[in-house]
């Protein structure tokens, strides 16, 4: 089951967005995300929009879908400069899905220069993909750096085989230190994801990861709790009592693992579940949406942003594909964001970064919760003081806490 | 049906006969009654409602009579036209002042009892009632139509319990309407007329009041000595309050205004007075002018028994709830109550009730006929607390429970009479003996009915011992209780802390020997219901400074939403939007936030809803 899209408003035919978005758009950056929705199997915990090859076919089959996507492109560019928003380079562009790489790098090499040849590069602009460590080989990797990627980034989850088997994952755990050598010897930054608290992992299978990931030295760590979504396969076998549920407290304990873990290694927190080596290789896509930037967000489902305006496209790929066929827009609906929502938004996210949120900017209400915050060790004190709202490790174990006492009843 | 209908105000006694139904809920009176209106030609088929006389939707929906009224139906036999007073009789054990009153109105009554079921105990407490006070009954099997019928067992235990012969037990159907003509005859003919003085003082006996809100209260009533008019001066002899008789009239069943009422009559009286607290069930109407010396008797001010804090959900209702009982009170001269503030729940009432059903009426009224979200703390009784230093203090809700040095506490007590088949005396006699009863009789009404009789607190009887009582014995039993006075009991206030807080209102006043198994069951209640903090939260039960019980909620360690990415930002933000709109619901107890599904479940005693359905 594909996840839910958000309730909004209807978006228009042709896509244009309200005079709203082009405010201030001079002074914020500008990325590409670009959904890949196809997997080689559906993992048992994924919610995510994505289908297995033979779901789909026509338009939004795989062989055609670098045509597909582009297609959106093209409509963005148009939409955005119809719209008045100002024309920028990009700056970060991300591929997710789905599994980017059971495309051929050709394909994703032909949407990335799809995208460039629409608005150019900024110097020294991130280009990510996430990939599979099956999915890839040496030389795939190698075309993709050719092709202007800069990072990729590997969806490990674990090192521990009975780990990867309730997580339905189907990579050897010895595959992935060898893509990481691959891309490395491509010339790719490598970003390693962690899953933790999967049903019947013990804290030393967790240990384990974090030590098999280290030992691979990569550039950057993101280690997600696993969340157990409505309609997964991995709900409905914890329903049935076949494998245990998730439990907060196992959550807690490994993330602190992990972040020592981590730290040790030299390697620092900028955001509550993400760890880079050094500044520069934090992923700059991701902080973009933590930052309130603007992104066209391109294929089935994809969500995007543009000054105060969130819009997401229609969430099956056949949809997709035959909106974009007839030269309609495939948004699905959007929605934008009042003074009060942007604020929440910028509460909530900015709550969860390293460089943390500004005192100064918080309402009233915000300001005057600081102190109970410190009290409880949520926040660090002689941050606070300087000005600054930035999560304590426990902070962040309870960052959802934090922001309702921030913001107003 | 009459050809010519006696005029009210120039009836004979003679030919006037005042009569009641006593029977129990779901036993078909509404539907007799409906029947005989029919029959009588007082209302024609066409405006036929189910269940005409029961005015309001809760009534019609629970099948059962909450008010009674007064219909007077014409009736001719042998060529002489009479006069029937029907009196509608409350159905159910929390009215039986109200029924007791009814029935001093009439000379007779009809027993009816379902075909099917056998006499239930409330019949059998107001038949005995009716019996005390000297009425012509009158047994009816009803319901003969049912395939389950048994009229020959049942006539044979009601022929057992009022004497006579089981041939004499009239059988009707109210739903065919099969032998309720016979019926109407035989209230003719065994049914005295009424007595009284047509030259004395007048002296009326309320038996009902109720609020209409274009005409004031309505109060009915069954005139004994001498006459009443329209427009002249009336005075109610309990309170000395006197009126201006705008209107009297009788039922039949619209009101139909009269030039007045007679020895023996039975209608209405209207003087534009807007509470029924100014005509009280069972004082007595007389002649300004002319006044009688002495009352009729048997007037005794409601006495609420059961009470409970009422407090809206959302804290801006309380002014609605406030106006909601205002106007409830105009129409139920028992319902009792005072601003209470409680510190988890916020401001409300403390509510008299006079029993659970009762409870559960006004508590239903309130929400539906106000909209408005009520959480009911648990029904407690009213206890009389003696303190060393002999100082009173009565104690209705277990936060007045004196800290001092108590001496002795009293606990109102009930007289309870139980009616089931004999296999199930054991299970009943456990339960009782659970509930400090103590066996006062037992009676066989045939060889498999009986009636037991316990003394039992009224406390160990509000929660949930109907509803045990009906597990226990397969729905057979039935139950009834009337005050029995008070007795001193070891009685001790168990309170509950959260992190150290009192929490007022789950306090709870309970025998020494209960309190444990209370405060086990609050603790671990309360463990499930309230959700995980960012700190450990202790909590406590304990009688004074001793805890007698403990539970503890872990600390929450982690509520983050691991990934927040392009595509989660939307919904992450509705559900914190949607988290904050919950976090409206909660209620802090010291730094615990409760929420008030939380409340609600602790304090809701589901039985007690179930228990006044039944």
């Amino acid at each position: 089951m594909p996840s839910v899209l958000p309730l909004g408003d209807p978006a228009p035919v042709d896509g244009l967005l309200p005079g709203s978005a082009a405010v201030g758009s001079g002074s914020r950056r500008f990325g590409l995300y670009v959904h890949i929705p196809f997997c080689a199997v559906r993992c048992g915990y994924c919610d995510f929009n994505t289908y297995t090859a033979t779901e789909l076919g026509g338009g939004a089959s795989q062989d055609r879908y670098a045509g597909t996507v582009s297609a959106e492109l093209e409509l963005a560019a148009r939409v955005l400069t119809a719209s008045g928003v100002q024309d920028r380079r990009l700056s970060t562009v991300f591929f997710g899905g789905g599994t980017p790489t059971l495309l051929p790098a050709g394909d994703l090499g032909a949407v990335l220069r799809a995208a460039v040849g629409l608005w150019g590069l900024e110097p020294g602009a991130e280009v990510t993909t996430e990939a599979n460590p099956d999915s890839v080989t040496q030389r795939s990797l190698a075309e993709l750096a050719e092709a202007g990627f800069t990072r990729v980034s590997f969806g490990m989850q674990s090192a521990v085989p009975h780990v990867l088997a309730v997580l339905d994952r189907t990579h050897q755990p010895d595959r992935v230190p060898l893509a990481v050598q691959w891309a490395r010897e491509a010339g790719l930054k490598v970003s390693l994801d962690l899953i933790y608290g999967t049903p019947g992992e013990s804290l030393a299978d967790w240990q384990q990861s974090i030590d098999r990931a280290l030992e691979l030295v990569p550039d950057h760590i993101s280690a997600y709790a696993l969340i157990i979504e409505d309609g997964t396969k991995l709900a409905a076998r914890i329903r049935r009592g076949e494998v245990a549920d998730i439990d907060d407290d196992d959550h807690a304990e490994k993330y602190a693992m992990v972040d020592a873990g981590l730290q040790a290694a030299g390697m620092h927190w900028y955001e509550v579940s993400n760890w880079a080596r050094a500044g520069i290789d934090e992923c700059r896509h991701n902080l973009g949406y933590w930052h309130g930037d603007d992104w066209w967000g391109a294929g089935p489902g994809a969500h995007s942003h543009v000054g105060g305006v969130r819009w997401w496209n229609v969430k099956h790929p056949t949809a997709y594909a035959q909106r974009l066929g007839d030269g309609v827009s495939p948004a699905a609906g959007r929605e934008t964001l009042d003074p009060s929502a942007r604020y929440v938004e910028d509460v909530m996210l900015r709550a969860r970064l390293k460089e943390g949120l500004g005192i100064a900017s918080l309402r009233d209400s915000g300001r005057k919760a600081v102190a109970g915050l410190i009290a409880d060790s949520l926040v660090v004190p002689s941050e606070a003081f300087a000005g600054r709202l930035v999560l304590t490790g426990r902070g962040r174990l309870l960052a959802d806490a934090v922001v309702h006492r921030l913001l107003p009843d | 049906m009459a050809r010519t209908a006696p005029v009210p105000a120039a009836t004979d006694p003679a030919i006037i006969r005042n009569f009641c139904i006593i029977a129990h809920i779901d036993h078909g009176k509404s539907t007799l009654a409906d029947r005989m209106l029919q029959l009588t030609g007082v209302v024609e088929q066409r405006d036929m409602k189910a269940q005409y006389l029961d005015r309001m939707d809760i009534e019609r929906e629970r099948g059962i009579t909450i008010k009674s009224q007064a219909v007077r139906l014409p009736w001719e036999l042998d060529g002489t036209s009479y006069a029937l007073n029907m009196i509608d009789t409350p159905g159910h054990v929390d009215f039986t002042y109200e029924v007791s009153r009814s029935l001093a109105a009439c000379e007779g009554a009809v027993l009816l009892v379902d075909a099917a079921q056998g006499i239930e105990a409330q019949t059998l407490a107001n038949l005995y009632l009716a019996m005390e006070n000297n009425l012509t009954i009158i047994p009816v099997l009803n319901k003969i139509d049912l395939p389950a019928a048994q009229p020959e067992k049942y006539a044979a235990e009601l022929a057992n319990l009022i004497g006579g012969d089981p041939e004499d037990v009239l059988r009707v159907s109210g739903k065919t309407g099969a032998g309720v003509e016979v019926l109407l005859d035989k209230i003719v003919r065994d049914l005295p007329a009424p007595l009284g003085d047509p030259n004395a003082p007048a002296r009326a006996m309320i038996f009902d009041s109720v609020y209409d809100t274009y005409r004031g209260v309505v109060t009915y009533v069954r005139v004994v000595d001498g006459m009443l008019h329209p427009r002249e001066r009336i005075q109610m002899m309990s309170t000395r309050a006197n009126h201006e008789l705008l209107e009297i009239g009788v039922s039949s069943p619209e009101p139909t205004p009269s030039k007045g009422l007679g020895v023996g009559e039975v209608g209405y009286l209207i003087t534009g007075v807007k509470d029924v607290r100014q005509s009280k069930v069972g004082d007595t109407v007389t002649n300004m002018a002319k006044p009688a010396a002495e009352s009729l008797g048997g007037y005794a001010d409601p006495k609420p028994m059961v009470f409970s804090g009422l407090y809206p959900l959302d804290g801006t209702d309380y002014p609605v709830l406030r106006d909601a009982l205002d106007r409830l009170k105009l129409n139920d001269a028992a319902l009792v109550y005072e601003p209470e503030t409680s510190a988890a729940l916020g401001f409300g009432f403390r509510v008299g009730f006079l029993g659970l059903l009762h409870l559960e009426i006004i508590r239903e009224r309130l929400e539906r006929e106000f909209n408005l979200d009520l959480i009911s703390t648990a029904p407690n009784v009213v206890y009389e607390v003696t303190l060393e230093d002999k100082k009173v203090v009565t104690v209705t809700n277990p936060s007045e429970y004196p800290i001092g040095k108590v001496m002795e506490v009293r606990e109102p007590m009930v007289s309870a009479t139980i009616l089931a088949p004999n296999e199930f005396v054991g299970a009943i006699m456990e339960l009782c003996q659970q509930r400090r009863g103590q066996m006062k009789g037992m009676d066989y009404l045939s060889e498999e009915r009986v009636e037991l009789r316990y003394r039992l607190p009224l406390a160990e009887i509000v929660f949930d011992f109907f509803d045990l009582l009906k597990s226990k014995t397969r729905g057979y039993a039935s139950l009834d209780w009337k005050a029995d006075g008070e007795q001193v009991a070891d009685l001790v206030k168990v309170d509950i802390l959260l992190q150290g807080e009192h929490v007022d209102a789950f306090s709870a006043i309970t025998h020494r020997d209960k309190a444990y198994a209370y405060g086990v069951m609050m603790t671990g209640k309360l463990r499930e219901l309230i959700p995980r903090q960012q700190f450990e939260v202790p909590i406590q039960a304990a009688i004074g400074s001793r805890i007698i019980a403990r539970e503890s909620i872990r600390a929450i360690r982690k509520d983050v939403l691991a990934k927040c990415y392009g595509g989660d930002i939307t919904r992450k933000r509705k559900l914190l939007e949607k988290q904050k709109e919950g976090k409206k619901r909660m209620k802090m107890v010291g730094r615990v936030e409760v929420p008030q599904e939380a409340f609600i479940a602790a304090l809701s005693s589901d039985e007690s809803k179930d228990k006044a359905k039944k």
